[in-house]
């Protein structure tokens, strides 16, 4: 058997020359999730069967030579909250144990039509609410690179599929930093596209002007060519932006040369020295690839945690209610509907999605509105005005993407607030909905990944790929 | 609805109720859109189908489904606001959060403070004008079929089932503003509206069928004092039953107040049944809706140029119908003909009989006489109509013999009326065979003739119906009435 | 105007698990309400904000005018999503007795 490529491009070239089946890729990447699930325990489900029909039929239409999509035979994780026709979909709560959608995402379709093999549904924090993966009612997702320490969150799952080899790509979502924090715990490409730019239609919603579907890889290009193929309009979702698929594998090569990169000069603190130190060796990498660095400011950044905190459970509380046992999903028999929804509810989330419902429900109810969920609208408006400001005299902007390295297992896990500022750096591009991916550049304490996040502009996803490819070159030889 | 602490509009004194108390009602309306898709998703919008038919992932609320906004929905929701002379605005959606099992996502989508129709006013037949605060777009809730209990109501039922079919069908809810004075306008104002809805086609605003549904906030005060506290009256399915609903209300609060009482702000059921509301429950302890902008659509800003298409698109409403028959006919926009004939929506046909040649009184009067039941086109040619009128207006036929003449012409769908009438041996009789049978008339009831010059009208008729017997109905009445009045002198 | 840095009290805890129909018992009201004032503490910053003039930003890109036409799409199985569903009769969603309100 020939050697497997680590690509996702290079195995859909082999796929589709014929050098390679569909099924023996397959078979490849299953030995290995047979080998260190149990270890990992990134899926929640492991779609054994249904991938070998998927690279099976591919195979046939190779041999058939009917024409093939651009992922042909890659294997591909997706993250529990992204809906499959016929095959269980729980976002890692109780009340959605079981439950098997009755459709598929758009993204699905789009991967699906694309020829990629779907392996399994990736394991995240309950409803995508949490920063470690810990939050899992079916147990945590253990950090491939060091399994006594947290491979980050939500998209944990996706992320470990990736760094342990399970599958060359996923698919996470992020509405914090769920995508970037984990692939720079685990070091691996994370990418959190433009809001708007890839459909949510079929993503279980947490906080909806926040989500946005995004890839995981081990390269930037492969991370590009997946976020081509699950672009573009989709009419399902009305907050699509109604614009086709950007080229962006090409930008990745095009270098930095005449680029202007941001340095957020009040950039709120609290990352680790081995952070920090990697940020500016990204600048120092990126000026010599013939970038020019400038300082901007971005005076509201230190404020984009309480907007967060108040905009994303506020939006949570209501799209989490159709949890109700009604429909589909968990229930627990009472007296009456309403007890039978109060106990269903008690039943069915664990506690951080309790705690962000009531938090979300507070910020909402009546005489508090404007104080909180109002204000925070407000708070959502600057941060995104301060980001206009500074992308007028900058195409990027970097910065950290997590201000730690990988932590261990319980170590924030009763400590709400100390977990919520993890997301201090990522949670700012989700509040203006530009997009931003977070690129290993490096190791820090314990030598574990850094990741370094590459910001731009509302739609500027070829900048970022430019800046994002240039630091994966600069850091292949400043390791 | 807003309530102005001191209201311009006052009822007229003999609007009042007893101990100079004065009702203060506004009405909320909500009406289902005839789109053929429902508000957010593409499944049917349809009555009557088997249970959970017309379901996909955004009606049943399923995790990751996502509305999107119907644009028909919103032509007609703003065919509804040029018909109610409504400022036609920039709008978002709001959601409005409460779980209940009909209610899919525990949240109904909803306009909240940026309404796409605001303040309007609907002008009654009767001339009293209504102000409209707004009319909004809003999704429908599903079915619900209460099992068990004595009466199949929910309270006391042993379960209940869910159908999800009219989930997410279109509805437009019109809020008056508390300008209505009596249950008579009330029951006016629901009237007229229906009759616009049809008229624009936005909705077949079928009150039985609950495509229209009507709640009526009551309060009672004193001209010159501020509004009393309100009561909200649901469960009202027809006109008849909102007009006995308003009044039984007004009713028991002044008797609340009277005895000393306390109006206590709640939402209450009309039982048309038993004739009186009951208390579903108070509002001090309501839901809190948690309002907040629904982040999965996009704001509509209707433009200008679209406006102004759907303006241009407008049939004429039933004001406009009415001042059209007044024109043709001379008759009052409030009288019973003319509205008739256009809440039938027959206005055209009248129109079609007339341009015929008819004579117009004669083709409004046939016309709703004959087709009570036709719809608004009956399927009998204008023309038939408009020849059987001209018969009858130059004393070819009697109004007797026309009538019979009119009903075969229905009946048979169409036909000559000429050739009917003289198939039937209908002629007209000349004047002068007419006045000698009133000569010999007054000469066999001379009692009767004396009162009759007397001046007492209804004697008459006891001439008349000799002259009409003898004549064996071909005697035209008013010949015969003209005669008798130029013999009196 | 109430502050944001405001704490939440047990009984503004009760009232939002009501709201949001969770069954809390009398243990975790003191232990939700300690956590979320603690969070709550936090949001106290944005106080100092000038806010005043700040159009509220809803939605991350701004869109106008999204409409789909009026045109039947396929619906989904019956069968299927009543075989998912915790309980049915008659090709309905059973729920236990509704008490209370109407809508």
């Amino acid at each position: 058997m020939a050697t497997i490529p680590t690509t996702a491009s290079e195995i859909a070239a082999a796929v589709a020359s014929g050098a390679l089946t569909a099924r023996e890729v397959l078979e490849a990447h299953l030995a290995r999730i047979q080998e260190r699930e149990a270890d990992i325990h990134a899926f929640n489900l492991v779609t054994a069967d249904a991938a070998r029909a998927q690279a099976d039929a591919i195979d046939a239409d190779i041999a058939a030579g009917r024409p093939v999509g651009p992922l042909a035979g890659v294997p591909i994780a997706i993250k529990d909250n992204m809906c499959t026709h016929g095959i269980e979909t729980t976002c890692s709560s109780k009340i959605l144990e079981g439950w098997k959608p009755p459709y598929d995402a758009t993204v699905v379709t789009r991967l699906r039509a694309a020829g990629a093999v779907m392996v399994g549904k990736t394991n995240l924090d309950e409803f995508a609410m949490g920063s470690s993966t810990e939050n899992s009612a079916f147990g945590a997702t253990r950090n491939p690179l060091d399994t006594s320490r947290v491979p980050g969150g939500s998209s944990g799952g996706s992320a470990a599929a990736v760094a342990a080899g399970f599958s060359p790509v996923s698919l996470g979502s992020d509405t914090g930093g769920s995508i970037r924090q984990p692939a720079a715990l685990c070091g691996v490409v994370g990418v959190k596209p433009t809001y708007g730019l890839v459909s949510r239609y079929g993503l279980v919603a947490y906080a909806s002007s926040l989500d946005q579907i995004g890839p995981f890889a081990t390269t930037v290009a492969d991370a590009a060519l997946i976020t081509e193929v699950i672009a573009g309009h989709d009419v399902m979702d009305s907050t699509s932006i109604p614009q086709d698929a950007p080229s962006l594998v090409g930008a990745v090569s095009q270098g930095v040369t005449g680029m202007r990169i941001g340095r957020v000069v009040d950039l709120p603190g609290g990352a680790e020295p081995e952070v920090s130190a990697r940020l500016d060796a990204a600048f120092e990498a990126l000026a010599a690839a013939g970038a020019t660095i400038v300082d901007v400011t971005l005076p509201s950044l230190g404020y984009a945690l309480t907007a967060y905190y108040l905009i994303a459970p506020a939006e949570a509380s209501s799209n989490l209610a159709r949890f109700d046992g009604v429909r589909y999903g968990l229930r627990v028999n009472a007296v009456d509907t309403n007890a039978m929804y109060g106990a269903t509810r008690a039943a069915g989330f664990g506690d951080e999605v309790k705690r962000r419902i009531m938090l979300g429900t507070y910020a909402l109810s009546a005489g508090y509105y404007d104080a909180y969920y109002g204000k925070a609208l407000k708070v959502r408006r600057l941060i995104a005005q301060d980001f206009d400001k500074a992308y007028e005299s900058v195409d990027t902007i970097l910065m950290p993407t997590s201000p730690l390295v990988a932590f261990k297992f319980g170590e924030k896990a009763d400590d709400p607030m100390s977990m919520y500022l993890c997301d201090i750096y990522t949670i700012p591009t989700n509040l203006a909905g530009h997009p931003a991916m977070s690129v290993p550049f490096g190791t820090g304490a314990h030598g574990l990944p850094v990741g370094i996040q590459v910001l731009a502009p509302a739609l500027g996803e070829a900048a970022m790929f430019r800046v994002g490819g240039a630091l994966e070159a600069a850091a292949g030889g400043a390791q | 609805m807003s309530d102005s602490p001191l209201s311009s509009i006052v009822a007229t004194p003999e609007q009042m109720l007893p101990g100079g108390w004065e009702m203060v009602v506004g009405l909320e309306v909500h009406v289902e859109l005839a789109t053929a898709t429902k508000l957010f998703s593409g499944s049917p919008n349809r009555f009557g189908d088997e249970p959970n038919i017309n379901i996909d992932p955004v009606t049943l609320g399923l995790p990751g489904a996502l509305p999107v906004l119907n644009k028909k929905a919103v032509e007609l929701a703003m065919r509804i606001g040029l018909a109610l002379n409504c400022r036609i605005q920039r709008c978002i959606f709001h959601r409005k959060n409460y779980f209940y099992p009909d209610q899919p996502k525990a949240y109904q989508i909803s306009q909240y403070d940026l309404p796409l129709n605001a303040d309007g006013h609907l002008e009654l037949p009767s001339g009293v004008v209504i102000g409209v605060e707004r009319a909004h777009l809003e999704e429908d809730t599903g079915k619900s079929t209460h099992v068990g209990g004595a009466t199949g109501r929910i309270h006391g039922s042993d379960y209940s089932l869910m159908d999800f079919n009219r989930a997410g069908v279109p509805l437009v809810e019109i809020v008056s503003r508390p300008d209505i004075r009596t249950s008579e306008q009330a029951r006016e104002y629901v009237s007229e509206l229906r009759s616009i809805l049809e008229a624009i086609g936005a909705s077949d605003a079928k009150m039985e069928e609950g495509s229209m549904r009507c709640d009526a906030n009551v309060s009672v005060h004193k001209p010159g004092t501020p509004f009393g506290t309100r009561c909200e009256i649901k469960n009202v399915n027809s006109i008849r039953a909102l007009g006995r609903a308003i009044d039984y209300e007004a009713r028991r609060q002044i008797d609340i107040i009277d005895s000393g009482g306390v109006i206590r702000q709640e939402t209450r059921h009309w039982d048309d049944a038993e004739g009186r509301t009951h208390t579903l429950r108070t509002k001090e302890d309501a839901d809190d809706y948690r309002y907040f902008p629904e982040p999965d659509l996009v704001t509509v800003d209707p433009s200008q140029e679209w406006i102004e298409e759907v303006r241009a698109a407008l049939p004429p409403l039933p004001a406009a119908r009415r001042a059209m028959l007044h024109e043709l006919t001379g008759y009052d926009i409030r009288s019973e003909a003319v509205v008739v004939a256009v809440e039938r929506g027959q206005h055209e046909y009248v129109k079609a009989v007339v341009d015929a040649g008819g004579d117009p009184v004669k083709a409004l009067i046939y016309v709703t006489q004959a087709f009570a039941e036709a719809g608004a086109s009956p399927a009998v040619p204008a023309a038939d109509i408009a020849a059987l009128t001209i018969l009858e207006r130059d004393n070819k036929l009697s109004a007797t013999q026309a009538k019979t003449v009119l009903a075969e012409i229905v009946a048979n769908g169409g036909g000559d009326a000429a050739a009917i009438a003289a198939a039937k041996g209908f002629e007209a009789m000349d004047t002068s065979a007419v006045e000698t049978m009133v000569d010999e008339a007054i000469a066999a009831d001379p009692d009767a003739w004396a009162k009759y010059c007397a001046g007492e009208e209804k004697a008459a008729g006891a001439i008349v119906g000799r002259i009409m017997k003898a004549s064996k109905g071909k005697a035209d009445g008013k010949v015969v009435s003209a005669i008798m009045q130029s013999r009196r002198g | 105007m109430t502050q944001s840095g405001s704490p939440i009290s047990a009984a503004d805890v009760a009232k939002v698990a009501h709201l949001a129909r969770l069954d809390i018992d009398d243990a975790q009201v003191v232990h939700f309400t300690e956590q979320l004032a603690k969070v709550m503490g936090h949001f106290g910053d944005i106080d100092a904000l000038d806010l005043s003039g700040v159009e509220p930003m809803t939605q991350p890109y701004p869109l106008v005018n999204v409409m789909r036409e009026d045109v039947e799409m396929p619906t989904l199985n019956t069968d299927e999503v009543l075989a998912s569903a915790p309980a049915t009769e008659e090709r309905r969603f059973r729920v236990p007795p509704i008490v209370g309100t109407e809508g």
